[in-house]
């Protein structure tokens, strides 16, 4: 099944895909930050392909290397039970497509790519930080943070918001 | 106004009124239930038939602010944590007291991380720190017969420059 899909995504999308690797039955897709947004919304809508849901999305910090940072998506199919990862580089000035309109999901696991990483999604509904806090400084999960923080040596100081 | 304040207005009797609040307040510190992290359990064995805090007058665990007299921070501080857990500390009603319990709201413990506050005093005055990790629920009691002795040696002039803001 997931075969067959290669072969019609190969054929609408191929200038697109990097490359495609197989490892014991999982495929993985990396494909071009240009024009992600309309192959992801083919996956999702395409009844050939149907990836309606999106188990995770996540980003990777590859420090040193250029693009710097990797976004991948993790699909797969309730109507025929198959896996799909898509894998996209961008570099830190690159902003990249939210797909919160295609998959709900996709809203809260791009902020917490977005608070880790600092990867920004362009057009995504409410792009805050959703695990730390909102004047926090920096982002955690890039390489070359330090796992005390920036302002660890500084006294912390508690900011109750307003009573509206 | 506390009513060793009116009596102090009075000029009488001032110190065996203070002993007798102290004696009061010492034998009744009710603590709030709450809890941030593993630490908690311990607070919750605390409260069980084999070590039973009721023994020493901290007879119930309030779950409202408005009716405890003990802050217990049993857990991981963490910075996200640290709006409501102020905020929680200044809905309660003076007297109060606070007992950092484990080595992370004393310090951070283990965790030297960014998103962790290092030492609940940062925030909140604290006035018995426990030390362990977690600590045994003995130790709780221990500072609790800690902060009944501090209870006891309180003036009014104390319990004023603690509540200034
Ligand atoms: S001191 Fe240890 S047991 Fe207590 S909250 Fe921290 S890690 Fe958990």
């Amino acid at each position: 099944m997931n075969r067959e899909k290669i072969e019609v995504l190969k054929r609408k999308f191929g200038s697109q895909i990097l490359s495609l690797k197989e490892e014991k039955g999982e495929i993985t897709l990396l494909v071009k930050l240009e024009g992600l947004k309309n192959l992801l919304k083919a996956l999702r809508y395409d009844d050939e392909m149907a990836y309606d849901m999106l188990i995770d999305l996540c980003g990777v910090d590859y420090l040193g290397e250029d693009p710097r940072f990797e976004v991948v998506y993790l699909l797969r199919s309730l109507r025929d039970g198959d896996r799909l990862r898509i894998k996209v580089r961008l570099n830190e000035d690159q902003e990249i497509e939210t797909v919160s309109d295609l998959w709900r999901a996709a809203e809260w696991l791009e902020r917490e790519t977005y608070d880790m990483f600092g990867i920004r999604f362009a057009n995504h509904p409410d792009m805050r930080r959703i695990l730390l806090p909102d004047d926090f400084n920096g982002h955690p999960l890039r390489k070359d943070f330090p796992a005390e923080g920036y302002d660890f040596d500084k006294p912390f100081e508690v900011k109750l918001e307003e009573e509206s | 106004m506390g009513i060793e304040e009116r009596e102090l207005e009075r000029n009488v009797l001032i110190t065996s009124v203070e002993k007798l609040v102290n004696w009061g307040r010492k034998f009744s510190v009710w603590p709030l239930t709450f809890g941030l992290a593993c630490c908690a359990l311990e607070f919750i064995v605390a409260g069980s038939a084999t070590v039973d805090m009721a023994r020493f007058g901290s007879e119930v665990a309030r779950p409202s602010p408005r009716q405890a007299d003990l802050m217990l921070v049993a857990g991981t501080l963490t910075k996200k944590m640290a709006p409501m857990v102020k905020r929680i500390y200044e809905q309660m009603a003076e007297p109060k007291w606070v007992i950092a319990f484990g080595s992370c709201a004393c310090t951070g413990g283990i965790f030297r991380s960014y998103n962790v506050v290092q030492g609940v005093d940062q925030i909140i005055p604290v006035d018995v720190y426990v030390p362990g990790c977690p600590p045994r629920p003995e130790s709780f009691l221990a500072a609790l017969i800690k902060l009944q002795k501090k209870i006891e040696r309180e003036t009014v002039r104390d319990r004023k420059l603690i509540s200034a803001p």
